[in-house]
């Protein structure tokens, strides 16, 4: 090895201490008390409490909803991204910059905002009771939650779809009709499978957040609807009782993984693999 | 061989509001390797566009085979294009990018499965059915896509400077690997270049076209030899373009001297461009008991070129390029003459905006 690669290797070190103090000992961490009991000794008793009815209730819960969440990105996502790529450079440009605008302010502060809207007195229930039309009733109902899980992660759909379809040559669109496909195959066999990277990611870049998310379910959810991210964040935080949050956030990890696999199955290329 | 296959009819086209093309008039005979030359900009790949379907004209109407085809669809076509940067589907392999045709068509599978083989082994690139695209190399891959072509069994296949990407040596191999498929396959190839020796070498008509109008239709010999305008004399190999007065029939006076010529029907005393190339100008050195030259000049610059010495010379207030194989050194005195069936003569343009403008590249 000589010099240069030497100190090239160290222009990583920031980075390695980085991820020892805040990802690998953290975790570290959260699997030692996922795995001990308060006393300090060895137990799969925290890993076990996922089969808890409310436990496994909150888990399937939050994985049918961010399931759900993410098909409903990636429909709206889809159109959008294609719009976009067929926009002038100078459009396009300002409609991504709207598009990005709302995650300038805080997370919360939006998800927030939405409960007001959607309370049962909120603004958008005035307006409909003004227009004697009937109100709206899904705060803290999971339609809520879906509504803020769509809202928040939806740009994370969009932004990797727009980047791998602008990405598409329009010479290799162009040769496929050329051939003899029309527009419907066009798409579903050009495409749609060089699009598959970008949905790979914008899955990994939704679902994953949705399904560990404590926020939106608490804000939209009201305190009735627990998702596995709830569950967890009590455990914490009301319980003290970090053994059990410990082995819950395990349980879900594994299904994050399980998750990536999944999705990764269908990506032959491997451009966006995450593990 | 000569029934019109395409035809052109008063094509214009414009992007942006800026003209691409005016007007245009092409037909384009069965079997016949026709080349569109012309710098960037000069609407050939337009031209191109419009046969094969990817843009519409504003005006006038494409005929194929006698039916009018101007607002079909390029899947609905019976024609086939092979792209600048080969296009490959990246995400398919060999065999599958050039089924992917085939399979639209809904032939069967052992059908596709001959028609791949053979395509392979036309373009010589058999045992290739399961690479990626981005596995092979350029010269590889631009096969690949006139393969992917050809196996549809087009009519006329649209080729938009296929070359370009290409090395010198690999360019010069294609291009007689192009000759050979036309041949073997008996079709109409349309070709956009702007490389005019790629034209020359492969056409058997060259269309060349500047600033979205036809400056000449003709085979690579009567381009070369018999330039119409002095843009296709400049744009064609190097050229001597001289502003000279026609004194009569046979009869043009360049740069002051009389040469005798072989062009009539030009009129008397009128100004025209006279084009000599620069082979076809005879060098002897000049010495006091031999000035047979009509024209004494100076050599100004030399280079050597391999196959002949490249010399500008200094005459008459004017630098001629002259391409001999014979040696004169810088600062030697030099008389020119030229043969009378050398000095190819053209009309001057009319209009100031129909002057063939200068080459953009």
């Amino acid at each position: 090895m000589n010099s240069l690669q030497r100190n090239k290797k160290l222009l990583g070190t920031p980075y390695f201490i980085w991820c020892a103090f805040f990802i690998i000992i953290p975790l570290g961490m959260v699997f030692y008390y996922g795995l001990t009991d308060r006393n300090g000794s060895l137990t799969f008793e925290n890993i076990a409490a996922i089969t808890q009815p409310e436990h496994i209730k909150g888990l399937f819960l939050a994985l049918g909803l961010s399931f759900l969440s993410t098909i409903i990105c990636i429909l709206l996502s889809y159109p959008l991204a294609m719009i976009l790529s067929a926009m002038k450079v100078s459009t396009k440009s300002f409609v991504v910059f709207i598009f990005i605008l709302p995650m300038w302010m805080n997370f919360l502060l939006r998800t927030m905002a939405w409960q007001t809207l959607l309370e049962k007195t909120g603004v958008i229930n005035s307006v409909l009771t003004f227009l004697n039309l009937p109100v709206l009733k899904i705060i803290n109902t999971p339609s809520a939650i879906v509504l803020g899980m769509v809202y928040n992660f939806l740009p994370f759909m969009v932004l990797p779809l727009y980047n791998c379809i602008s990405k598409i040559d329009e010479n290799v669109i162009n040769a496929a009709r050329d051939l003899g496909a029309n527009s419907i195959k066009v798409f579903t066999r050009i495409i749609l499978p060089l699009s598959v990277p970008g949905i790979i990611s914008g899955i990994t870049m939704v679902f994953i957040p949705a399904l560990t998310t404590f926020v939106i379910s608490k804000l939209l959810g009201g305190s009735k609807i627990l998702l596995i991210g709830n569950i967890i964040e009590e455990e914490f935080t009301q319980a003290s009782n970090w053994n059990l949050g410990s082995g819950l956030s395990i349980v879900l990890m594994i299904f994050i993984i399980i998750s990536i696999i999944i999705t990764n199955i269908f990506d032959k290329g491997g451009e966006s693999n995450f593990l | 061989m000569s029934k019109k296959l395409i035809d052109l009819q008063n094509i214009s086209k414009s992007y942006d509001g800026q003209l691409v093309l005016d007007d245009l008039n092409l037909y384009i005979k069965e079997n016949e390797f026709i080349t569109l030359l012309g710098p960037s900009g000069c609407g050939k790949t337009t031209t191109l566009r419009i046969i094969g379907g990817f843009e519409t004209p504003e005006k006038g109407s494409v005929i194929f085979d006698g039916e009018d085809i101007t607002h079909l669809p390029p899947y609905k076509r019976q024609l086939n294009t092979v792209f600048q940067k080969y296009a490959l589907f990246p995400h398919m392999n060999i065999k599958e990018n050039i089924a992917f045709g085939l399979k639209i068509k809904g032939k069967t599978q052992s059908y596709i499965s001959d028609k791949i083989k053979y395509a392979l082994k036309l373009v010589n690139l058999d045992g290739y059915e399961n690479r990626m695209p981005d596995s092979l190399s350029g010269g590889q891959q631009q096969r690949i896509a006139i393969a992917r072509a050809i196996v549809n069994e087009p009519k006329v296949l649209l080729l938009d400077e296929p070359l370009g990407a290409l090395d010198l040596k690999l360019r010069q191999d294609m291009q007689y690997e192009l000759i050979r498929l036309k041949n073997e396959l008996g079709i109409t190839f349309i070709y956009v270049t702007h490389d005019q020796e790629e034209a020359l070498t492969m056409s058997d008509t060259i269309v060349v076209m500047n600033q979205g109008y036809i400056q000449q239709i003709g085979s690579p010999e009567k381009i070369y030899n018999e330039p119409e305008n002095a843009f296709v004399a400049d744009f064609i190999g190097d050229s001597n373009i001289i502003r000279s007065t026609m004194v009569r029939d046979k009869l043009v006076n360049i740069l002051g001297v009389d040469f005798e010529c072989v062009d009539t029907g030009f009129g008397n005393n009128k100004p025209v461009d006279v084009v000599i190339r620069p082979e076809d100008v005879i060098l002897t050195e000049c010495n006091t008991d031999n000035m047979q030259g009509r024209i004494q000049g100076v050599v100004s610059h030399l280079i050597f070129k391999g196959v002949h010495y490249e010399m500008e010379v200094q005459a008459n207030g004017f630098e001629w390029l002259v391409h001999s194989t014979s040696f004169f050194p810088v600062g030697t005195l030099v008389s020119i003459d030229v043969d009378p069936f050398n000095i190819q003569i053209m009309n001057k343009p009319e209009f100031e905006d129909e002057e063939a403008l200068k080459i953009d590249e």
